[in-house]
């Protein structure tokens, strides 16, 4: 009787072994080729800043799909700095503890600047996705990046856009009192004011600077200060919750200005703003930076949110959105130059970031040496129909401006 | 210049008596039980979202929803004393601070979970309707919120003046073992004070929530402000609470007009330290 020997010889053994071998490692090669970036976005999710720093925290939300369809991959801590910094330093701390190897954050400038110790200590990158203190970037940190403009820059574009308003409109005003919150961020915007307007050319005199606490319940005697010296222009530095307080008290005390403009600031463009004044919301300037429309990033971000946030309009939260998407995206797009999470290097692809397609109306976000974007431009925003509505830059517009505010009788 | 100076006195002063409606009833409560209720603030800012919420649903004006809001924090007191607070009286003050505390802390992140952090107001049709009188705006919402609180307050002494249960309040205030001696029920006008207390709050919060947007927020800077007032009137007079209201209100309009807004608190705070420095018992309160 024959016999049939199958047995196998060293060379088939071998081949054997390897072929086990690579199919076993193909999911760890597999996992080191989709490895995703781990960022802690750490933000203002509760106390007096919640209501941007949960705007904020939505756009986080709908970026990681948005950022998958554009092929990159990440994923993200959501952290609750509960508006206060020393908080924002531990939960950062433990975030880093916890495998995150970049930071977003953190809407609020005292917040970040604590945020920025710790990623320095740590060796983490952190992005500012906003906050406009200068010191941010002017403390020689070596591992931070700010894709927002100064409280400087703010200013100085905010005014370039209110000139450009004021001859669009052809109104006159001659005299103008600047009230701001008393915190870092509107200091911040103080000290911007007190720089540049000087020598911005402007068509008005600035009679005061009024500061107001932020926590205040109601801000009667500013406005009774404001209408004693009878300005023409209100120029405004508030959150919404203050925004809707000086509205408010400004009518009752039938104060009527040429127009409310905020040079660069949030609060007269919040949907919490909107609700509670409603058409007394309307015909109030902000000149700020703002979403493009014409952008396809921004467009595959509208439909995303509007999809997963149906509650929350994108045309009244594209700026918190907006930036906080852009600043996870530099991650992204640093993180697939680098081809590693390790600190120092990751760092490097974010200083030599140059990213064309963003959110955000602007060139391509590109650092300096300070890690600072400076080419960040403001347009003139304008409420109507309760809808924070383009009216300059031209090209960029979908209405044309409107000033004087018609006053207020009316509007009720 | 008169005009405006006259403005802002008559602004902090209407501000000033719901001020002083709210720390009136952190008054009555420490002065006759002696427990300082440091979720004061944390209840203000409840009463103001009740009153929102009744607006909202049944189209409540404030000034109607004072008197059912009112009602249901006097039973809400009334049975938070008789089953959270009652065991720490005569205990330890550290113990009493620590429970008042955590109470806070539950009902300001309770807000926050229900509510959320935006501010809620309260939109009324008179909302942004004001009297000119000569050259000075007075809102219409402050004179009838501050005519509220003096109606309120004038009640609350008649009451402690006038009724069988008023005036044996204040016999245990007085005579603690006097009033146990003579057969009165100490624990149940115990109670009857929390409620009266809390009856305060609710009835200044929905008051307050015509002036300020409901906020969870509020709350610590309106503990804060019921202390600071009851310091400066005196801790256990009703009217001291009254014109401690008044001073911290039209102190700090004042000053936020003529040094800056960003310092009216500052102000009051300062006015707390000289009155604290020169009569610790406060204005109206008795010699410690």
């Amino acid at each position: 009787m024959p016999t049939d020997y199958h047995g196998f010889s060293r060379r088939q053994l071998l081949a054997g072994t390897a072929a086990g071998t690579a199919f076993l490692a193909m999911p760890s090669i597999i996992r080191a080729q989709t490895q995703s970036l781990k960022i802690a976005v750490v933000l203002p999710q509760s106390g007096y800043l919640a209501q941007a720093g949960q705007s904020c925290h939505r756009g986080a939300l709908v970026s990681s799909s948005v950022l998958a369809d554009f092929g990159h991959k990440v994923e993200l801590m959501h952290i609750d700095m509960e508006s206060n910094p020393d908080v924002a330093r531990t939960q950062t701390e433990r975030a880093i503890n916890e495998g995150a190897q970049c930071v977003v954050g953190a809407f609020d400038s005292a917040g970040t600047l604590a945020i920025a110790q710790v990623c320095e200590q740590r060796q983490v990158p952190l992005i500012v996705n906003i906050g406009a203190a200068p010191q941010l970037t002017e403390q020689g940190y070596k591992f931070l990046v700010r894709n927002f403009p100064t409280g400087g820059m703010l200013v100085s574009n905010g005014l370039k856009q209110i000139k450009t308003l004021i001859e669009a409109t052809k109104v006159a005003p001659k005299t103008a009192v600047f009230l701001h919150a008393n915190d870092n961020f509107g200091m911040a915007q103080r000290h911007g004011m007190d720089k540049v307007f000087p020598t911005a050319g402007m068509p008005f005199k600035l009679l005061d600077s009024i500061p107001y606490d932020p926590k205040a319940q109601d801000l009667s005697v500013e406005v009774t200060k404001i209408r004693g010296l009878n300005p023409d222009l209100l120029l405004v530095v508030t959150r919404a919750a203050d925004a809707i307080k000086l509205v408010r008290d400004i009518v009752r005390q039938k104060f009527q200005p040429m127009g409310i403009i905020s040079p660069g600031a949030p609060g007269l463009y919040d949907e919490e703003f909107y609700k509670a004044l409603g058409p007394l919301a309307d015909y109030h300037v902000d000149a700020i930076p703002w979403a493009n429309p014409k952008s396809k990033v921004t467009q595959a971000l509208q439909a995303a949110y509007k999809k997963q946030q149906p509650s929350y309009r994108f045309a009244v939260e594209c700026f918190n959105v907006g930036f906080t998407f852009d600043a996870l995206l530099i991650a992204a797009d640093a993180f697939k130059r680098a081809g590693t999470a390790t600190g120092p290097e990751l760092m490097q692809a974010l200083k030599a970031t140059n990213l064309t397609d963003h959110a955000m109306i602007g060139p391509p976000i590109k650092f300096d040496e300070k890690g600072q974007n400076v080419d960040i431009p403001s347009s003139c925003v304008q409420n109507r129909a309760q809808t924070p509505t383009v009216v300059l830059p031209a090209d960029v517009a979908t209405m044309t401006p409107v000033l004087p505010e018609p006053p207020w009788q009316g509007r009720t | 210049m008169a005009a405006i100076t006259l403005n802002v006195i008559v602004q902090g002063l209407l501000t000033g008596l719901v001020y002083g409606l709210m720390a009136l009833g952190l008054s009555v409560i420490f002065g006759v039980m002696r427990v300082v209720n440091f979720a004061h603030g944390e209840l203000t800012v409840v009463a103001m979202y009740a009153a929102f919420i009744l607006f909202e649903i049944l189209h409540l004006d404030p000034l109607i929803a004072l008197l059912p809001v009112a009602a249901v924090f006097f039973g809400v007191g009334y049975l938070l004393q008789r089953t959270l607070i009652s065991p720490f009286i005569g205990r330890a003050e550290h113990e009493q601070f620590i429970l008042l505390v955590g109470l806070a802390t539950v009902i300001v992140n309770g807000l926050l979970m229900i509510f959320g952090p935006d501010a809620r107001p309260i939109n009324l049709s008179y909302s942004f309707d004001s009297y000119a009188v000569g050259g000075i705006f007075i809102d219409k919402v402050r004179v009838l919120a501050a005519i509220a609180a003096v109606a309120v307050a004038a009640a609350l002494f008649l009451f402690f003046r006038y009724t069988r249960t008023g005036t044996a309040i204040r016999a245990c205030a007085d005579n603690l073992t006097g009033a146990a001696v003579v057969g009165l029920n100490v624990k149940q006008l115990y109670a009857v004070t929390f409620g009266i207390g809390l009856a305060c709050v609710g009835a200044a919060g929905t008051l307050m929530a015509t002036i300020a947007d409901a906020s969870p927020s509020l709350a610590q800077a309106y503990t804060l402000l019921a202390f600071t007032i009851v310091i400066v009137g005196g801790l256990g007079s009703m009217v001291g609470a009254l014109i401690g209201g008044v001073l911290i209100g039209v102190s700090e309009a004042l000053a936020g007009f003529y040094v800056q807004p960003s310092m009216k608190s500052m102000f009051s705070f300062a006015l707390l330290i000289i009155v604290l420095v020169l009569r610790p018992q406060g204005l109206m309160g008795r010699r410690l």
